[in-house]
């Protein structure tokens, strides 16, 4: 950008001179650290220069150091408002390296931790645009609602934020008791939350004259800026991975792709709002056909055993007194009891750990857990490289890795879907006026972690 | 297309570009010489056989201590082999040519003699298909290896190629701002190198305006 042009102006008429303004790095209505530098005419934007980076951590050079399953909290951290849908994303990509497949009760339980995930991501985003604007009551509704779904993550993964709660050939734990219950019950209520917002949103008059007409992209130039995800929905294309490049579960669940007509703010929220009623409709057929899991054994005829005793009985080779015993656990191993493992993990001992039954209670069990979970040994992909792209809440959340053989990846790639809907915010500024950068820049939803990773 | 068709057809239209291909676990990948690179992405985004109105992705791998990796634990090898199962081929899948870098030791399996390979991620919305092409560059010492830009087919590959530029130190002749766009300006080095150590630090010199 040229920042030192003033143009001369003729004598006796007042100088006209085209204005900086930096919006940025720390601004209120910026929903992570990022650099607008914009040159203005009045109001309107004549130019506008992005600068990103601020949030850069090294995700790809650290995932290089640790081992496979390493890299799963650091995947939490590169979109923090869905981190299920990354993890998903990243363990299926080491899947398809390794050549294998989880049960289908996994891949279930991986569709609906992720549709949820996905609601909770539009809400934000949707919440934080609203509020921008003014509309403060819906952000706070729609936080309501999040709440409600981060409680069910809270509830399955015993985290709400950085979960981690997938693994490389699985999960980490069957979905709790209870959950079904719940879950329909947050989903009810997260639809009143949408009903509520719908009626003070959509026909806002407020709110509908910043979104409409504003930040608006030709379906030709967002494909060209390799946009996906409900930003390019919003142009009228129709592209979701889940329909066209179906993965886990998601050929079988009926669910529609809603598109939108003009590409501009007021069709992405649309969209939004439309994709948010479908992940409920995905959520309840998934549970509806989540096969079923194991009966748990009843505490008295199961016959828990504390590990610590378990571990002593095996010392001394009475197996007789530990055989098919259940062992008590830490808490935040529930749901990963040996009853429950062969629906959650994929059956291979070279890739996910023993059950706590089998590492306490036998050797083959503790020599499985510690030829994974020794420096330098676990997951030993063969050598060769894969993409495999999922549908993250932005879009098209692709990991490429490539493998050399040994216990930590060559080479791991995350392709973050905001990253190229920020190549593309001066297309969407230019022209447009500066208050016109707040609802642009919300709808956006830019996530700094999965942006500069 | 499967993965095997769409080889065959970029073979067919570059018989003497294509350096190798594979499809491992159905990826279609193919290897090809730097200077086919602007005729081959033009072809895949206008020839109706490809359609390929997506750059996906556009990344690099420094290949330079590919296979020489020494496994950190001493006794990682004392163990017993373990037969390979059918769920995990442990048949070695790389396609490329043996013969790794010369520096590298020349780890057999590796994709070539070359120390980086810029990778493009294709994808046709229209046919549904996706291609990966490879493009070995930096085969001899070269301080600054360099391939064309693809900026003038695809706006996505703008900040992409930044963004290798930045990591790899690869640049992008026709680029018309190639700057770092993660580090920021006066970073020296660059990080996703192999020779870039971890733990390196290096102080901030303000942003550059």
């Amino acid at each position: 950008m040229d920042l030192t042009k003033t143009p001369g102006s003729p004598p006796g008429e007042p100088e006209i001179r085209e204005m900086l303004l930096n919006v940025g790095p720390a601004h209120p209505a910026m929903h992570g650290i990022i650099r607008i530098v914009t040159k203005l005419d009045g109001e309107q934007i004549v130019d506008t220069d992005v600068e990103i980076g601020y949030l850069h951590r090294g995700f790809e050079k650290m995932a290089e150091t640790v081992d496979y399953n390493g890299v799963i909290p650091y995947t939490d951290r590169l979109n923090y408002v869905s981190p299920l849908i990354n993890n998903m994303g990243y363990c299926m990509a080491v899947e398809k390296l390794l050549g294998i497949s989880v049960p289908e009760r996994c891949h279930y339980i991986r569709v609906i931790v992720s549709e949820i995930s996905r609601i909770t991501d539009h809400l934000t985003c949707v919440g934080a645009g609203a509020m921008e604007l003014g509309a403060f009551s819906v952000f706070l509704y729609m936080i309501k609602a999040r709440e409600f779904l981060w409680e069910l993550v809270e509830m399955v993964t015993g985290a709400r934020l950085t979960v981690s709660y997938c693994r490389v050939g699985g999960v980490k734990a069957d979905l709790p008791e209870g959950f079904d219950e719940r879950c329909r019950k947050a989903l009810q209520e997260t639809r009143k939350v949408l009903a509520e917002s719908d009626a003070l949103l959509t026909r806002n008059r407020i709110f509908v004259d910043r979104m409409s007409g504003t930040g608006k992209i030709s379906a030709d130039d967002a494909i060209s800026h390799g946009i996906t995800g409900p930003f390019l929905r919003s142009t009228g294309v129709e592209y979701d991975v889940r329909k066209d490049c179906p993965y886990a579960v998601y050929d079988r669940l009926q669910f529609d792709v809603p598109v939108g007509t003009r590409g501009d703010n007021y069709d992405r929220f649309l969209v939004r709002m439309e994709e948010m009623e479908q992940s409920i409709r995905i959520v309840e057929q998934a549970l509806r056909d989540l096969p079923p899991g194991p009966f748990l054994a009843h505490p008295e005829t199961g016959r828990p055993i504390p590990a610590a005793e378990m571990v002593d009985e095996g010392k001394i080779g009475n197996i007789a007194a530990i055989v098919d015993a259940r062992a008590v656990t830490d808490p935040t191993l529930e749901g990963a009891a040996k009853s429950q493992h062969p629906n959650i993990e994929a059956g291979e001992k070279r890739v996910f750990l023993p059950a706590k039954e089998d590492t306490y209670g036998n050797i083959e069990g503790l020599m499985q857990q510690f030829k994974l979970v020794m420096y330098g040994h676990g997951i030993r992909p063969p050598k060769g490289e894969v993409y495999f792209p999922v549908e993250g809440a932005n879009g098209e959340l692709g990991f490429y890795i490539v493998s050399d053989g040994t216990s930590s990846a060559y080479r791991v790639r995350v392709r973050p879907p905001c990253f190229a809907i920020m190549s593309a915010l001066p297309k969407l500024l230019i022209g447009d006026m500066i208050a016109d950068v707040t609802p642009t820049f919300g709808s956006v939803n830019m996530i700094g972690g999965e942006l500069d990773r | 297309m499967n993965a095997a068709s769409l080889i065959q057809a970029v073979k067919d239209r570059f018989p003497a570009g294509v350096k190798a291909s594979h499809s491992y676990r159905g990826d279609a990948t193919v290897i090809l010489g730097r200077e086919f690179l602007l005729e081959a992405a033009r072809m895949l985004k206008e020839d109706t056989l490809f359609q390929m109105n997506f750059l996906m992705d556009l990344t690099a791998v420094d290949f330079s201590t590919f296979g020489t990796k020494r496994s950190p634990a001493f006794f990682a090898n004392s163990g017993i082999a373990v037969s390979p199962s059918p769920e995990i081929p442990d048949a070695d899948p790389w396609p490329g040519p043996p013969g790794g870098h010369p520096s590298a030791g020349a780890a057999p399996g590796t994709p070539g003699p070359a120390r980086f390979v810029v990778v493009y991620h294709f994808f046709s919305l229209p046919l549904k298909h996706r291609l990966r092409l490879e493009i070995p560059v930096g085969e001899v010492e070269e301080a600054e290896p360099e391939v064309d830009s693809l900026s003038s087919l695809w706006a996505s590959a703008d900040w992409l190629e930044r963004e290798v530029w930045d990591m790899f130190g690869i640049r992008f002749r026709g680029h018309r701002h190639l700057k770092r766009i993660l580090m920021y300006e006066g970073f020296v080095g660059h990080p996703l190198r192999k020779d870039y150590p971890v733990n390196k630090r290096q102080p901030l010199i303000g942003p550059v305006n």
